[in-house]
């Protein structure tokens, strides 16, 4: 007993040595962990286990989601499924990993994941200093507001001094704090970790407005808010966010294959080939069609592929536009419409670089 | 060292809480941290003052002769040692923001003090043309300006740090004082010691001694246990780092630094008591 009171002084001098070893350690590791590189042999690890490991959201409908009965659905999941069908010969061999979006990047440079489909925005800083790539755009949007009706706020500029919910790990906070310095609004965000704590605070009035890009704001409105009538999207984007699937660096038949398979369903829409002529093999007499079909030149080689590489990512989900319709346009809970999504020949933005 | 330049760099986000700092989206990225460790321990301080004064309280009506007393203090400490600190926070926090009024149409609870979903706003000197004057807060069309103010996730991360610790700290006074043999305190009283002199002399300095180092625990999980305040999105050190490693993608360099501040904090907390310990193990142990 009469040594207890000594014991924290014996240990004090042993306590702050026994602090500075770990700070020193990470700091090493953090210099050393720097320059990652990756040897690239994705495609033989995706043939290996039989399945893509595809890296998505939490649960963004119309994006990716589990449906009623727990199967992956979304744009960015058919991304994922068309890539599957068009490596493995079927669109079901995915793996989907549930990502947030502080998780998302670290799962791809660590290797958990072969690419990224998760409405991730491609800005110079995330494809520069990163270590990925981003191989093609899906989806077109832009950084908006989600204001209760009740405010009447009619358009952005107004929200003069308002505190805004926004998600962590998402361009959205840099947007606002550009938007708001340069409309001297001094706004106010209040940042969560989750995608769900950020508008469930809008909706119990935390805050004045939700922001996050246009999509995720009408998925919010039409499948989580307690009535859609109640609150509006603004007409206004403050942002440009291009959408789309990422890989990593150092692989650059991976990056090819991800990237031509987008293009091939975009491809696919201009040319007017659905999901049903691709699973029909409708013969064709057009050298496009029939290298898209399989049944003319071998583009499949180019990437390591086989002849019907891009027949069979049609079959699996259809071309961009039967993509887009069933999963956020007419034909879903979202109604978003095409927009700067159509076709660059229908006054689009979409744009495929030839499949020749 | 160009790993470490993206420090350097300007942050590029804002805020929503800066406390005593004033903080800009063009300022560099360490300066954010700075100011979300100054949330933390803006946070912190405040929830460890609270909380000794809410153990001693609870301790003292489980010390006490009323049954009633006794009852409450037992169920309260029990009720909140057994359930997450992270559940907790969450109920504190959606109570404050489903019970308040809009920030549109905060109440007036005492002059100048406003309280909404906004948070709590009161008078506060500010630093004007003329000097130091008060600054009072006033309803403006989306919500209260002016003041000073405290957020609802203050609030929120504030209260349930201190309920939470509080009902630790409860357990280590009364165990620390239940620790001292009763027979001393007889022999005290046998020698003609009175009440107050028994508690201060002979019965404070034992149960100190088992009390200090159980309390720097507490102390230090309560500065830890702080960096949940995210997930109810306050700006603390967490969740500044997170949004710098998400805005620059130095995972393992920012949340380096994030261990490092609260190894820090850790440390000073811990040398401050042992610093106190020190002391007190001197005077009780010549006794």
């Amino acid at each position: 007993m009469p040594t207890l009171p000594l014991l924290p002084r014996l240990f004090r001098p042993m306590r702050s040595w026994a602090a500075i070893v770990p700070i020193w350690t990470f700091a090493a590791l953090a210099l050393l962990s720097s320059d990652q590189a990756h040897a690239g042999k994705t495609l033989d690890g995706v043939r290996q286990r039989g399945q893509v490991t595809c890296g998505v959201s939490t649960g963004v409908a119309g994006f990716s989601a589990p449906d009623a009965k727990g199967r992956w659905a979304g744009l960015d999941v058919d991304i994922c499924r068309a890539v599957a069908a068009a490596v493995l010969g079927d669109g079901e061999k995915v793996h989907f990993v549930p990502l947030n979006a502080q998780q998302r990047f670290a799962a791809l440079q660590s290797g958990q994941i072969d690419v990224l489909s998760r409405n991730t925005s491609w800005t110079l800083t995330r494809d520069a200093s990163l270590g990925f790539h981003f191989t093609a755009i899906t989806y077109i949007d832009g950084q908006g507001f989600l204001v209760p009706t009740k405010l009447k706020v009619p358009r952005a500029t107004q929200l003069k001094g308002a505190q805004v919910c926004v998600q962590s790990g998402t361009t959205t906070e840099k947007n606002l704090a550009d938007f708001s310095r340069a409309n001297k609004l001094g706004i106010k965000p209040i940042v969560f970790d989750s995608y769900e704590a950020g508008f469930k605070a809008l909706f119990a009035g935390r805050c004045q407005a939700y922001s996050a890009d246009a999509s995720a704001l009408a998925s919010v409105r039409s499948k989580e808010s307690p009535n859609p009538a109640d609150y509006a999207v603004l007409p206004d984007l403050i942002s440009k966010e291009p959408l789309g699937p990422v890989v990593r660096r150092g692989d650059d038949e991976w990056f090819a294959i991800v990237k031509w398979t987008v293009f091939a369903l975009q491809e696919a829409e201009e040319l007017g080939i659905t999901q049903a002529q691709a699973a029909a093999m409708k013969p064709s007499d057009d050298p496009a069609v029939q290298r898209l079909l399989g049944t003319g030149e071998d583009m499949g080689k180019l990437l390591g592929l086989d002849k019907a590489w891009s027949q069979r990512a049609l079959k699996a989900v259809g071309h961009y536009g039967e993509v887009f319709e069933r999963n956020v346009g007419a034909q879903s809970l979202l109604k978003l419409p095409r927009g700067a999504n159509r076709p660059w020949n229908q006054g689009g933005l979409m744009y495929a670089p030839p499949l020749r | 060292m160009s790993t470490w330049d993206f420090l350097l760099q300007p942050a590029g986000f804002d805020i929503g809480e800066t406390g005593l700092f004033a903080f800009e989206a063009t300022q560099p990225v360490w300066r954010a941290l700075l100011v979300g460790l100054g949330n933390t321990l803006r946070v912190s301080l405040p929830a460890l003052v609270l909380a000794t004064v809410l153990g001693l309280l609870l301790a003292l009506a489980r010390g006490s002769a009323s049954r009633s007393w006794r009852l409450l203090s037992t169920s309260v400490v029990d009720a909140v040692r057994l359930v997450p600190l992270l559940l907790q926070l969450l109920i504190w926090y959606l109570l404050l923001v489903e019970w308040l009024p809009d920030a549109n149409e905060a109440m007036q609870v005492l002059p100048g003090v406003w309280l909404s979903k906004g948070g709590l706003a009161f008078p506060w000197p500010a630093r004007g043309d003329a000097g130091w004057a008060w600054s009072w807060p006033v309803q403006e069309t989306f919500n209260v300006q002016g003041g000073g103010a405290v957020t609802p996730e203050f609030l929120s991360v504030m209260l349930a740090l201190s309920v939470y610790t509080g009902a630790f700290l409860a357990e280590v006074f009364r165990s620390g004082i239940e620790a001292v043999s009763a027979s001393l305190l007889e022999a005290a009283e046998t020698l003609g010691a009175t009440r107050w002199q028994v508690i201060r002399r002979v019965l404070l300095p034992q149960a100190l001694r088992t009390i200090v180092p159980a309390t720097t625990n507490q102390y230090l999980n309560l500065v830890k246990n702080s960096s949940l305040a995210v997930a109810v999105g306050y700006p603390d050190l967490v969740s500044v780092g997170n949004t710098t490693l998400n805005q620059t993608g130095r995972a393992v360099e920012c949340v380096a630094v994030m261990m490092a501040l609260y190894l820090a904090m850790s440390l000073l907390t811990s040398a401050a008591m042992n610093a106190f310990n020190a002391r007190r193990a001197l005077q009780g142990g010549e006794a």
